[in-house]
């Protein structure tokens, strides 16, 4: 019998009604009628395959609650506050002002949080520039060094017992007749003034001292001396076509850096049909950022500054009719005859500054300027600054005072003596009652009865008058992130005033006085609102009349500093750090030095000639003893130093002030003397001794200091480009089959038929003015704070792997070049051997920014094997994190090198513990920009986020973008714009222009990458070598 | 049968009979090691386990471990990684373009050379998937059919074109090995004694039988194999020169590179042959088998191929030169004169230098001397692409970005480790497999064995007499 096998004994018996059934797809009814028209509930016929869905689903779910990731919480907002919408941001007009630098400025917040400061282009004064110290400042609100709220006797207290406690104590020693003294650096808010007045008025004992770590002094004195006011008067940079200074490095450091590098570049850029630029000659001990930029610089021994100076007064009292001083005679007279003559011819545009803290050379310096006719038109007398009040012989009295036991309480604002001058600490210590605002527990505060942490500026009201007739606002951008107050409401509250919120303060002391100087606004609510959305209120100040010097000019030049003989110290404060009241910010530690390119250090600058003398070589270290003091620190090889000196830089070396700052190079204030009741920032005869210590590592970001012939920053002279204006940059043609051809003419794919990539939107394109950049590391910061940048530490920067997006490289000239190598009898070889050498007496300097140069032909694209970075249809090269594998083909392809690799994760890694390893430093994150995970490229983006969000805000009223509505965070936050961003394809746009220029040129256009970045010549204003012969 | 004149040095010394051959090949297997191998074996083990902890290290940290910046991308892991796929090359042009143009010489080192190919190209390909840096995403250069969007990958880049070459590279090598090896397995599998053997060559030798049928597809087999594996020789290094000479990296650009990266492929492969062997007849007892006649054979390969590299030295210079490119000019003298000056001077004297030595017939037939001299060119060989890699990197256009490079211990550890990988599955191989490939090398033994050429000889002079 054949076999049969059945599965079923249905199928067995075959009967027709399963035989029917068997045709179906699915062999049973599936009730998918009944679900579909909400049946299947109320006939309750759960069929088997009904069962299996219901248990799979419930499996399923009970599988996915179980391994849930852990939840963060993110609490939305129950009322959405009005001013707010996620993802969007909202900006405040605020002031910046930390006792030496002022800067008007947009604080950009997201969810609340302040992320980021912009230049407010309101202001007349900074005109939306910015610096590196403004920058940066954002993230000293999520400093976690800062005190979480008021101390009493180092242990926690709350503002009620400390307020109580100090009432009592201010009241015993007003009621004793002792003095009662607030310490603090140079305040410029007139309403602060105004509480200091009320504190007064409470404790009549109290006087005011203003110490600043590094003074002003000498210009205030000196003016008062000269003409009886003891002001600065307002410097016009603008106006002047021959600038002369003696060691003053005023693009950076100066006095009122951000303004007159402002003023300074708009004489020296040469765009729109502008055909003249200034002239500046820097005689300098050191070489500064602002000498690095100067036509002429002349080397001089710091001692000899002051000789420097009264030999230009005698050569141009000689021109004027003027009488002589006793001047003695220094190696640089000859040069400063022809200098004298040159400020001469430029009579009434002309302006001579020093940055001594001399009075008596500020008296000759002003002898100068008034000779040349310079107050009235260069410097304006009417117009005083007013954020300087350094009172160096204040200071000394007070420290008298202190150890005669004459002052009861001291209440510390904004100064560190602890930290920057130990005398004055030390006679502190003497006093009964001691009481800081300091935001952390810092070389002062530390040893205070009391800290009674003022609240961040982010966080707090405030006003400035930068200059007079300038007033400046600043409003709260987020509530006190900790239990702090605000400096003024503190000594309000002291004074028992009946109001101690400083908001209504502020607002009365407006009404009262600011409200009154215009009469444009009826209301004053209107004009309030008015200042405070604008962040500034400027009112008309006389042009300047001409003033007379009643200097005695006799005694000033017998009172000057002399030459003397023998090794000097300079100290000098850095772009980055200044004073050092920022020192816990790794942004700017991080910031390479402008000059040097060295991060996180301060160091012993010297003449390569002079160490070799001595036997240093980078990273000796030596001990040097000046007066009393002597410190250890690293010797770094410096071209263009004054032989036989040493410059060190203030600001570094602190020791309370958090960990990013902690011990990060050696303090040197100990080296400040004080000399005829002023401070001193050089010392003369010192003594340098070589310590057997190890070679110490310097971490810098530039190892090779010249362009080895390459035109890399292209240059000429303003003689030269009058006459041809692509001078310095001869279009470079390539030998080809068809004749000379230019670069782009040689192309592998584009045809006559086939153009390329069509440009039909937008086209992305940057211009730097290389005479407009003074390489002051502000966009460097900038791009920091808006790209999230990781901060990589020292050791990092010393294996070159820093991971800033925008770079500013410094070249020094050599002696060498192609053209005198031949001259010179130097082979190949000993050709490119000594053009690695920069000149090591006194080196011209250039600058260049750099950053992703966004090639139309990008050699990173081609190469990378995922597709990771890509080109955009706006000219744009971008780069897919997510993507990207980490192979670094892009970036060894890169010719430009500005490709950056995560090596480590930077972020929450114990590592790296600056602000993106904790939760607070955390909160400065842009969050429109990822933070890079390890293992992965990243690079400029040309601020993408910004392009993005400008283009939807147009598109969102309708229209194109405005030229100049979207600004990159690097030409945003310029101080002398030297970087114009805009759209090639609006045909009306600056961007459009400035490439026009025949001053544009590409980098290493033979390469033929077609950059989307753009750089004009650099021009300079020479002394022609004639005229010097 | 073939036949060969009696002129020609007999590729077989003394008495060998198809069982002794048999014996000689299979008894490293089927006997015990001696202590060379176990001490040679402990400090292979150590380095790879070594291996494994450095490289864990890596991906665990990050690349930072190593001593890369931002100038200086590669170096010491794309050289390792170069100089390990040049390696490779011997094996292939051994077993390959040596069987097509039937040098019979090679029979008894082809196995050896092919064994050394498959392990070089394992330790080049861990260079590739370390020197990543998210390793873990190793697999995203396969043109993979994905979820990740239109995605695919960039067939532009001579880094994809790499990942097809290796990969090629890899699989053909193994299965023209493998192919080869089968019935040699099966021998083992038939002399086997203890059931373990007796099992795992029993899957090892693939069902061979020995049938004619057997006989005539292996044959073709290795035929069609062979002609695949050709063009490889090389293809391989051409697309790994590629990695450079597509670049815009002053020299890096060159179009000289293809000719030349295979002529240096070749000479290295030769040479850590000559490594191998020298110590692996000495230490097997396979002098009768891979003669002073093959290490004279393999060192005038070594002599020709480290000329044409001298010559391309010396052209890159020339064209420098005659480019006129500054950029170009510049790479080159600071390669011979700048910071990284020893490194060059090194592969010079290694590379250029030592090999012109051959010309001795002395030299080339001295066991010591080839040794030294095989060595020499692995380190130059080695310098060779660290030259070109940093020297070429650390200066290129903008001068404010130029800096050096410094290896870190982990990247030397990483090196040391995969000499320890290679040498453990050397060793491993040399333990468990037929380390010549017996029965091809038995089709000569009629024709090329001293025995049978004695013989001839004699009867040729009977004959006359």
């Amino acid at each position: 019998m054949e076999k049969q096998y059945w599965k079923g004994v249905e199928e067995l018996q075959n009967d027709a009604e399963f035989v029917r059934l068997k045709n179906n797809e699915f062999f049973e009814h599936l009730p998918v009628d009944e679900v579909m028209s909400n049946k299947a509930s109320s006939t309750d016929n759960t069929s088997r395959r009904d069962f299996l869905k219901f248990m799979g689903f419930s499996v399923a779910a009970a599988s996915l609650a179980a391994c849930q990731a852990p939840v963060k919480k993110a609490i939305p907002y129950v009322i959405k506050p009005e001013e707010l919408t996620l993802g969007v941001p909202n900006y405040y007009a605020s002031t910046y002002f930390d006792g030496s630098d002022y800067c008007s400025v947009l604080v950009k917040t997201r969810e609340g949080r302040p992320i980021k400061i912009e230049g407010n282009e309101l202001s007349s004064f900074s005109k939306g520039g910015t610096s590196a110290r403004v920058q940066a400042s954002v993230l000293g609100l999520y400093d976690s060094a800062r005190l979480k709220g008021p101390l009493a006797n180092k242990k926690v207290s709350t503002w009620a017992s400390v307020d109580g406690e100090i009432k009592k104590k201010l009241a015993e020693v007003s009621a004793s007749g002792k003095k009662i003294v607030i310490l603090s650096s140079s305040v410029s808010s007139p309403s602060t003034k105004k509480v200091m007045t009320d504190f007064t008025a409470k404790y009549p004992t109290t006087k005011q001292v203003v110490y600043d770590a590094v003074s002003s002094y000498g210009l205030l004195k000196g003016n008062e001396l000269s003409f009886g006011k003891f002001s600065i008067p307002g410097y016009r940079f603008d106006k002047a076509d021959v600038i002369v200074s003696f060691g003053a490095d005023f693009l950076v450091n100066w006095l009122s850096p951000i303004e007159i590098s402002r003023q300074y570049a708009a004489t020296r850029k040469l765009r729109g049909g502008k055909k003249n630029m200034s002239r500046h000659i820097q005689f300098e001990t050191m070489l500064s950022l602002t000498g690095s930029n100067a036509d002429n610089r002349y080397k001089i021994r710091a001692s000899e500054q002051s000789a420097a100076v009264a030999a230009l007064y005698n050569k141009i009292a000689s021109l004027s009719g003027g009488v002589a001083v006793n001047a003695p005679s220094i190696p640089a007279d000859k040069t400063i005859d022809s200098v004298a003559q040159e400020l001469w011819n430029a009579k009434g545009k002309a302006l001579v500054v020093s940055g001594s803290n001399d009075p008596n050379e500020q008296v000759l310096v002003n002898a100068i300027n008034s000779m040349l006719g310079s107050y009235g038109n260069t410097i304006n007398a009417d117009q005083p600054y007013l954020i300087r009040a350094s009172n160096d012989e204040a200071v000394a009295s007070l420290i008298t005072e202190l150890n005669n036991g004459e002052v009861g309480a001291v209440i510390i604002y904004n100064a560190n003596p602890g930290y920057s001058m130990p005398a004055l600490q030390a006679a502190i210590n003497k006093a009964g009652v001691k009481i800081s605002f300091a935001d952390r527990e810092d070389e002062t505060s530390a040893v205070c009865d009391y800290i009674c942490p003022d609240s961040h500026y982010l966080e707090s009201w405030s006003d400035a008058e930068p200059i007079k007739g300038v007033f400046s606002l600043g409003q709260p951008t987020i509530e006190n992130l900790f239990d702090t107050r605000q400096a003024q409401s503190s000594l309000l509250t002291w004074a028992e005033a009946a109001n101690t919120d400083f908001h209504t303060y502020i607002e009365e002391y407006w009404k009262a006085n600011m409200f009154s100087q215009q009469s444009g606004m009826s209301s004053f609510e209107a004009f309030w609102n008015k200042s405070l959305q604008d962040g500034i209120f400027e009112i008309n100040v006389n042009a300047g009349a001409v003033v007379a010097f009643t200097g005695n000019i006799q005694d000033a030049a017998a009172k000057t500093q002399q030459p003397k003989p023998g090794v000097e110290l300079v100290l000098y404060t850095k772009t980055g750090l200044g004073d050092g009241n920022q020192a816990n910010n790794p942004w700017l530690q991080e910031l390479p030095d402008p000059v040097s390119k060295v991060c996180w250090d301060n160091y012993f600058a010297v003449l390569p000639a002079y160490a070799k003398k001595m036997g240093y070589v980078q990273g000796t270290v030596i001990e040097v003893k000046a007066g009393d003091f002597k410190i250890k620190g690293p010797v770094l090889l410096q071209p263009g130093m004054t032989d036989e000196t040493l410059a060190i830089a203030l600001g570094y070396g602190r020791t309370k002030v958090g960990k990013a700052g902690n011990n990060v190079g050696v303090n040197v204030y100990p080296f400040v003397s004080v000399e005829n009741g002023a401070m001193k920032y050089y010392a003369t005869g010192v003594s340098v001794t070589k310590t057997p210590d190890d070679l110490y590592e310097l971490a810098t970001t530039q190892t090779h200091h010249t362009m080895m012939g390459r035109e890399i920053v292209k240059e000429t002279t303003l003689a030269e480009w009058l006459v041809k204006p692509n001078s310095g940059n001869a279009q470079l043609t390539i030998a080809s089959p068809y004749g000379k051809k230019k670069p782009g003419e040689l192309d592998l794919w584009a045809t006559e038929k086939n153009p390329g990539h069509p440009k039909t939107n937008h086209f992305w394109n940057m211009s730097i003015d290389l005479n407009a950049c003074i390489g002051c590391g502000a966009c460097v910061v900038a791009c920091t704070a808006e790209n999230n940048v990781p901060v990589v530490g020292k050791d990092e920067i010393g294996r070159s792997r820093e991971m800033h997006w925008i770079r500013i490289d410094r070249y020094y000239s050599s002696d060498t070049t192609k053209e005198n190598a031949e001259a010179k009898k130097l082979g190949k070889l000993s050709m490119y051997a000594e053009m690695e050498k920069p000149a090591a007496d006194n080196p011209e300097v250039v600058f260049q920014p750099v950053m992703c140069q966004h090639c139309n032909h990008a050699p990173c694209e081609t190469v990378c094997p995922v597709v990771a970075t890509t080109h955009s249809m706006e000219g744009l090269n971008m780069m897919a994190y997510n993507r990207c594998v980490g192979t670094r083909y892009c970036a060894n392809n890169c010719p430009y090198k500005v490709r950056r690799f995560n090596w480590f994760r930077y972020n929450e890694n114990e590592q790296f513990p600056y602000n993106q390893y904790d939760n607070l430093g955390k909160m400065v994150l842009n969050p429109d920009v990822v933070v890079r995970s390890r293992g992965v490229m990243e690079k400029c983006t040309m601020c993408i986020q910004r392009i993005q969000y400008g283009k939807l805000d147009a598109k969102k009223a309708g229209r194109r973008p405005i030229d100049g509505e979207i600004k990159t965070a690097c030409a945003q936050s310029c101080p002398t714009n030297a970087i114009i961003f805009g759209d090639s394809l609006d045909k009306e746009s600056e961007i459009v222009k400035a490439n026009a220029d025949p001053r544009s040129y590409s980098l290493l256009e033979e390469l033929d990458t077609q950059p989307s970045v753009y750089y004009h010549t650099k021009v300079r204003n020479k002394v022609s070598e004639k005229k010097e012969a | 049968m073939q036949k060969e004149s009696n002129l020609r040095p007999p590729l077989i010394l003394g008495d060998k009979t198809w069982h002794s051959i048999t014996e000689d090949v299979c008894r490293p297997i089927e006997g015990k090691a001696n202590k060379w191998w176990w001490l040679a074996f402990s400090f292979s083990l150590a380095a790879f386990i070594w291996w494994l902890i450095v490289v864990s290290y890596t991906v665990g940290t990050g690349l930072g471990v190593w001593g890369l910046n931002k100038t200086v991308g590669w170096a010491w892991d794309i050289t390792n990684f170069v100089w390990w796929v040049g390696i490779g090359h011997a094996g292939t042009l051994i077993s390959a373009i040596l069987l097509l143009f039937r040098q019979k010489w090679r029979l008894s080192i082809n196995r050896s050379a092919e064994a050394m190919t498959i392990f070089a190209v394992i330790c080049a390909a861990s260079f590739i998937v370390a020197h990543m840096g998210r390793p873990w995403v190793a697999y995203w250069p396969l043109p993979l059919a994905n979820q990740f969007g239109s995605l695919w990958v960039n067939f532009n880049s001579p880094l994809v074109w790499d990942v097809f070459a290796i990969s090629t590279y890899f699989s053909v090598s193994l299965v023209f090995w493998y192919t080869g090896l089968i019935p040699d397995f099966a021998v083992v599998r038939d002399r086997a004694k203890t059931k373990a053997r007796k099992f795992w060559y029993t899957i090892l030798s693939f069902g061979w039988t020995g049938t004619a049928k057997n006989w005539q597809r292996f044959e073709e087999v290795s035929l069609v194999l062979a002609g695949i594996s050709t063009p490889l020789v090389l293809s391989v290094h051409s697309v790994v020169s590629m990695d450079f000479a597509t670049s815009v990296v002053p020299g890096w650009h060159t179009t000289i590179f293809p000719p030349y990266f295979v002529a240096g492929a070749i000479f290295s492969g030769f040479a850590m042959v000559q490594t191998l062997l020298i110590i692996t007849r000495k230490v097997l007892g396979l002098e009768e088998y891979i003669t002073v006649y093959h290490i004279d054979m393999m060192n005038r390969v070594i002599l020709i191929t480290g000329s044409i590299v001298g010559v391309a030295y010396i052209t890159e210079f020339f064209i420098a030169w005659y480019s006129g490119v500054e950029y170009e000019q510049y790479a080159f003298i600071n390669r011979a004169t700048g910071p990284y000056w020893w490194a060059y001077w090194s592969m010079m004297t290694c590379n250029v230098i030592t090999p012109q030595l051959f010309w001795s017939k002395r030299l080339r037939e001295s066991i010591f001397a080839t040794f030294i001299i095989s060595i020499f060119v692995n380190v130059g060989m080695w310098f060779e692409r660290f030259v070109i890699i940093v020297t070429s990197l650390h200066r290129d256009y903008i001068p404010s970005s130029w800096t050096m490079y410094h290896p870190t211990w982990v990247e030397i550890g990483i090196f040391i480790g995969s000499l320890g990988l290679f040498f453990t599955c050397f060793l491993l191989f040399t333990r468990f497999f037929p380390v010549i490939a017996m029965s091809e090398l038995k089709t000569i033994i009629k024709s090329s064995g001293e025995k049978s050429k004695k013989a001839q000889v004699l009867k040729s002079k009977e004959v006359h007499s």
